[in-house]
């Protein structure tokens, strides 16, 4: 095994671990926003359509680097606005308010 | 490693941290919204880290910098007007649409790669099986998607689809994927393995999602969702970026515990879910109408506004059906009038009530109900015995007795306590099961009442009727 598979490998375990550590019990309420916003979160992929695009040379691969952009973006701006906007309505009320609502 | 390397690397490293930091905060209704814009913070760092680095390295070529940026220009422009403009009841779908992309574009990296360097070279097993696993996840990841969009906007049927020979053919389908994965490895040169696998991988995603029913789909999507991220990560070994890796292993492992979670709340088992053919949630079709319980007391829209004007205390029971018919303003605007007269309104709202966990919440808060009225099961359910009239709107199997009892579909899965206030209205629209498929004796007790209708149209008639005995 190289040193990069290694290493990439490592990396990904402790961050599966993470991930499981962070989700644990999320009240009801929020779940639906942040299945949205761990959505946004994979349009990262929006980075590796910029490496493919560096280094296309032919009609194909122009084809795949251009499929590549549109999804991933689709996925990155969609993703955060319409988590931003349904967090949004939680947030109309003024904070003290939902403090009071909350201690009840 | 180059200075370039070692900043670029830096950068990705703090927007890692962003999302982690990020995902944590959404935990909390207080910080989620902070927690949502410190990851998108780190993904802005990422993309202007990824656009410095592709300008100074200067490989890509004029045709390339169109491309990408036209193709980024028309994806930000499609996504942003999309998530703009969606209503609130069709988030689910939106979602499930950005999990297409996001699966697809990680399986066109994949693609890209081998197609690249599989030009003639030997390439080895660490190359070869990321790019499988992106592949072919993020080939089931974009086509069982599109069907979970279609399902829950109903441009494809609801109801479980039953392929004839399905198992077969699934076992086929998983056949052929082994195999070209077995010749992506052994003969990495010949890209026909690599198009099989992603055909095959489509062709899994199709068979996977068309036979389960609509009311699972929520689930569904979340799980999808966690493959999608699965599908990043390993685009992210293909093309050896760390911060993919990250990011989608986040999501995966967040996706997964998320979609356990949302199955436990609707009383199902992932499973269960994806051996499909359960249920449909829109059961209102009258399927079930042979076994009716009997002696069920219908009532008028007339009858239950006078109901309501001579009430202290109303709770709402929003469900499924209201999501459905989209009556949510409907409903705020019969709680306003209500509430002008002094009438005590609050909202029971059921972990798993609208199309997913958390769904009803966003609804009602996008019609500007107070966030003091939604209570929460917990906090709900010690208000019914001091409850005058309690409308039930599209809800059933929440409000079932049957859940106390052993025995049955849905022992054990937590309700609201309906039957224990005074008056009970239920809205629906006729008298079929829910998605469990089982039988309400909620209907049939003394102090109910049923009113069968549209939710949306039966909240306009109960306006207008209580508008008229509180003048």
């Amino acid at each position: 095994m190289s040193q990069e598979l290694f290493t990439n490998l490592a990396i990904f375990v402790l961050s599966l671990l993470v991930g499981f550590e962070v989700m644990s019990k999320i009240p009801a309420t929020l779940q639906t926003p942040m299945m949205s916003g761990a959505n946004a979160i994979h349009g990262v992929v929006v980075v590796g359509a910029f490496v493919i695009a560096a280094e296309a040379n032919s009609t194909l691969f122009y084809i795949l680097a251009f499929l590549g952009a549109f999804f991933a973006a689709v996925n990155v701006a969609g993703g955060y606005t319409v988590t931003d906007r349904m967090l949004g309505m939680f947030d109309r009320k003024p904070a003290a308010k939902k403090e009071e609502a909350d201690q009840k | 490693m180059s200075t370039l390397q070692t900043i670029s690397s830096l950068i990705y490293l703090v927007s890692a941290i962003c999302y982690v930091l990020g995902v944590h905060m959404m935990r909390s209704p207080k910080t989620a919204r902070q927690g949502n814009r410190l990851s998108a913070v780190g993904m802005f760092l990422a993309v202007i880290t990824i656009i410095v680095t592709i300008i100074i390295e200067g490989k890509i070529d004029a045709i390339g910098w169109v491309v990408l940026l036209v193709g980024l220009a028309l994806g930000i422009l499609y996504g942003f007007v999309k998530a703009r403009k969606v209503p609130m009841t069709d988030v689910p779908q939106l979602v499930s649409l950005f999990n297409a992309v996001g699966g697809g574009a990680a399986a066109v990296i994949g693609i890209f790669d081998y197609l690249l360097k599989g030009d003639g070279a030997s390439l080895s097993v660490a190359f070869s099986l990321p790019v499988l696993l992106d592949v072919v996840i993020g080939g089931i990841t974009f086509s069982g998607s599109l069907i979970a969009t279609g399902k829950l906007s109903g441009h494809v049927s609801g109801k479980p689809i039953e392929i004839p020979g399905s198992r077969i053919l699934n076992i086929l389908v998983v056949l052929l994927i082994l195999v070209a994965a077995w010749f992506m490895i052994a003969s990495p040169t010949n890209v026909w393995f690599v198009t099989l696998a992603l055909v095959m991988s489509l062709a899994f995603g199709l068979l996977m999602t068309l036979p389960i029913g609509g009311a699972d789909m929520p689930v569904v999507v979340s799980l999808l969702n966690a493959f999608t991220g699965l599908a990043v990560a390993f685009a992210g070994f293909v093309i050896n970026n760390q911060v993919l890796i990250i990011a989608g292993a986040l999501v995966g492992a967040a996706g997964t515990i998320l979609t356990l979670q949302m199955a436990d709340a609707m009383n199902r088992s992932v499973a269960n879910i994806l051996a499909g053919g359960f249920g449909t949630g829109d059961s209102d079709t009258g399927a079930a109408a042979a076994d009716v319980p009997v002696d069920v007391k219908e009532t008028s829209a007339d009858d239950i506004g006078l109901q309501l004007a001579y009430a202290h205390s109303v709770m709402i029971v929003p469900g499924y059906g209201l999501a459905a018919a989209q009556a949510q303003h409907e409903v705020a605007e019969l709680a306003k009038v209500l509430t002008d007269q002094g009438i005590s309104v609050n909202y029971a709202i059921h972990p798993v009530a609208g199309r997913m966990p958390g769904h009803m919440n966003v609804l009602l808060a996008d019609v500007n109900v107070p966030y003091e009225q939604m209570k929460q099961l917990d906090d709900a359910n010690p208000m019914f015995e001091s409850t005058d009239v309690s409308l039930v709107i599209g809800a059933n199997d929440v409000t079932n007795p049957l859940a106390r009892e052993s025995g049955n579909a849905i022992s054990g899965m937590p309700i609201l306590d309906v039957d224990k206030s005074k008056s009970v209205v239920v809205i629906k629209r006729s008298m079929s099961t829910g998605y469990a498929g089982v039988q309400n004796p909620l209907f049939a007790l003394d102090n109910t009442q049923m009113f069968f209708s549209d939710a949306k149209k039966g909240l306009q008639e109960i306006v207008a009727a209580t508008k008229q005995y509180l003048e």
